[in-house]
């Protein structure tokens, strides 16, 4: 792999860029690999990667039945933060969050992580309380937030209203290194470093079938044929049940959609990220000026990757009390994405009733922040056979024992 | 948008008039079940990508609680049935049988 730098596009400009390579290679699979991982989305592909950073083990592939990225990975509004109620959520999303801070360095790729502060409104006197509890909660964890008032509201987002009749801004939650980064290029250069160590990336073969013998994996059948493996992670998603099915194991999630929309481009006008519970609405601009939107998930299963019209309406409805001017604007884009919800709204990185498959899932609607920090942990988990510190309390059977990490009610909604 | 008739009054009632349930012909595990027994009805819920039986409330309507028949891989409506059905009719499971031939069948 040729390193990107500044001599690099001095170098290049000089040649009429006739020498940039590839960033990954499209090789055929092979027979057998030490670990294959379903899935070439974010989390697989951190996957991938600190396996073999952090543990040395490259013969590895990834594969992906559609394009690399092009799954919940290049479907989100780019959310960075860590500011969760929950010890175990807040140490791997924590992890995440201070892994994307040096992510662009050690990837040699941008990822152009902006940690441009994040507000968490609080909108009802019972967010206010849950919101001072969840600082009190961070302050032990080590995480840096901290309440602010509406007025310093106000000062960080101009274009608010605060005094709105319905949802009045009462103060905020705020996490000062939270923020956004280029979704697409978090896959991308997590991709280019893993194939620079050897691994391979399998685009469009998708997994047909997983096959074992004695309660241990084998291999996988694909569209490519059958790959081998001493291990599979399975890392895809919205259709976890459905792999999961195939390795003869039930998982406890249920595919919803969740959408998302941008709107036409805009001058600067907010450079923070603005998360909105009461209403399911969150804001942030991009690079490019549009006004990235989220919003909440339908409430029946559904694996089309478009959502209800009517949520966008509600989401939008409501931001414009807080947000009046963006009344005028016309909106772009608007698409869904398939997300994988647990009963208490936590992720699972977990062993599986198979002795070498191993699971990460679960991730809901708050994926995208957590890549490096669930790449960590997986990786951790598929090296040594057993979840470390990060992962321990995220196991499939916490359903059963009653073990929650209960973030649907910590969180209020979006998460 | 999800256009549901409801069994009851008769209306063909769009998505905004209906509120959501999730999985139908749940059986209900309580004290004297097994662990497993009670992880599997609290959490375990079936998450087919294809044909799904679940269930609905006309709630800006008459207000009763129906199942559907419904695809999630195309959000085709296959039908609409009473809530005091313990199974899907054979009528509906034969239409759907008929429309999808690969369906593993109900359960």
């Amino acid at each position: 792999m040729k390193r990107y730098s500044v001599f690099a596009i001095a170098r290049e400009a000089m040649r009429h860029h006739t020498g940039w390579e590839r960033a990954w290679r499209s090789p055929e699979p092979k027979k057998q690999y030490d670990v294959v991982i379903v899935g070439a989305g974010g989390h697989g592909l951190a996957t991938a990667y600190y396996l073999g950073k952090n543990f040395g083990i490259t013969n590895v592939a990834v594969i992906e039945k559609g394009w690399l990225g092009g799954g919940n990975t290049g479907r989100n509004t780019t959310i960075i933060r860590s500011n969760y109620l929950q010890d175990p959520s807040a140490a791997i999303y924590e992890k995440a969050r201070s892994l994307y801070e040096t992510l662009s360095q050690d990837l040699n790729y941008n990822v152009m992580f902006s940690p441009r502060g994040l507000l968490m409104l609080a909108q009802t006197h019972h967010e206010v309380r849950g919101y001072l509890r969840t600082v009190h909660a961070n302050a032990l964890q080590g995480v840096a937030t901290e309440w602010i008032e509406p007025a310093r509201v106000k000062e960080l987002v101009p274009i608010i209203n605060i005094d709105g009749p319905r949802y009045p801004v009462l103060g905020a939650l705020y996490q000062a290194r939270g923020g956004t980064a280029r979704h697409d290029a978090v896959a991308w250069g997590y991709a280019r470093a893993c194939s620079a160590m050897g691994m391979d990336i399998i685009q469009q073969c998708e997994v047909k079938g997983v096959r074992s013998e004695g309660g241990a994996v084998t291999g996988v059948d694909t569209t490519k044929g059958f790959i081998g493996t001493k291990k599979l992670g399975i890392v895809v998603a919205g259709h976890s049940g459905q792999v999961a099915d195939m390795a003869g194991f039930r998982l406890p999630v249920e595919a919803v959609a969740l959408q998302a929309l941008v709107s036409e481009p805009i001058k600067p006008c907010m450079d923070v990220v603005v998360m909105a519970n009461t209403v399911h609405g969150y804001m942030s601009q991009s690079d490019k000026g549009e006004m990235v939107i989220g919003g909440g998930t339908d409430g029946f299963n559904n694996f089309t990757q478009r959502g209800s019209f009517h949520h966008i309406e509600e989401t939008l409805r409501a931001l414009i009390e807080t947000f009046p001017m963006i009344s005028r604007l016309k909106m772009l884009r608007q698409w869904g994405g398939i997300v994988d919800m647990t009963g208490d709204r936590s992720p699972i990185i977990s062993k599986t009733p198979l002795g070498n498959c191993f699971i990460n899932c679960g991730w809901g609607t708050g994926g995208f922040k957590a890549i490096p920090g669930s790449g960590w942990a997986m990786a951790e988990l598929m090296a040594k056979g057993e979840p470390g510190a990060l992962a321990k309390d995220f196991s499939m059977w916490r359903f059963k024992e009653g073990q929650f990490i209960d973030e649907s009610v910590a969180a209020g909604v979006a998460h | 948008m999800l256009v549901l008739e409801c069994p009851y009054c008769g209306v063909k009632a769009e998505e905004t008039e209906l509120s959501p349930g999730y999985e139908a012909h749940l059986k209900r595990f309580g004290p004297g079940s097994s662990d497993e027994e009670f992880e599997s009805y609290m959490f375990a819920r079936k998450n087919p990508k294809g044909v799904h039986f679940e269930r609905w409330r006309h709630v800006y309507g008459c207000g009763k609680w129906f199942l559907a028949a419904r695809c999630t891989a195309t959000l085709e409506v296959f039908g609409t049935y009473p809530a005091q059905s313990s199974e899907p009719p054979a009528d509906l499971v034969a239409k759907i049988k008929a429309k999808r031939p690969d369906w593993k069948g109900y359960k």
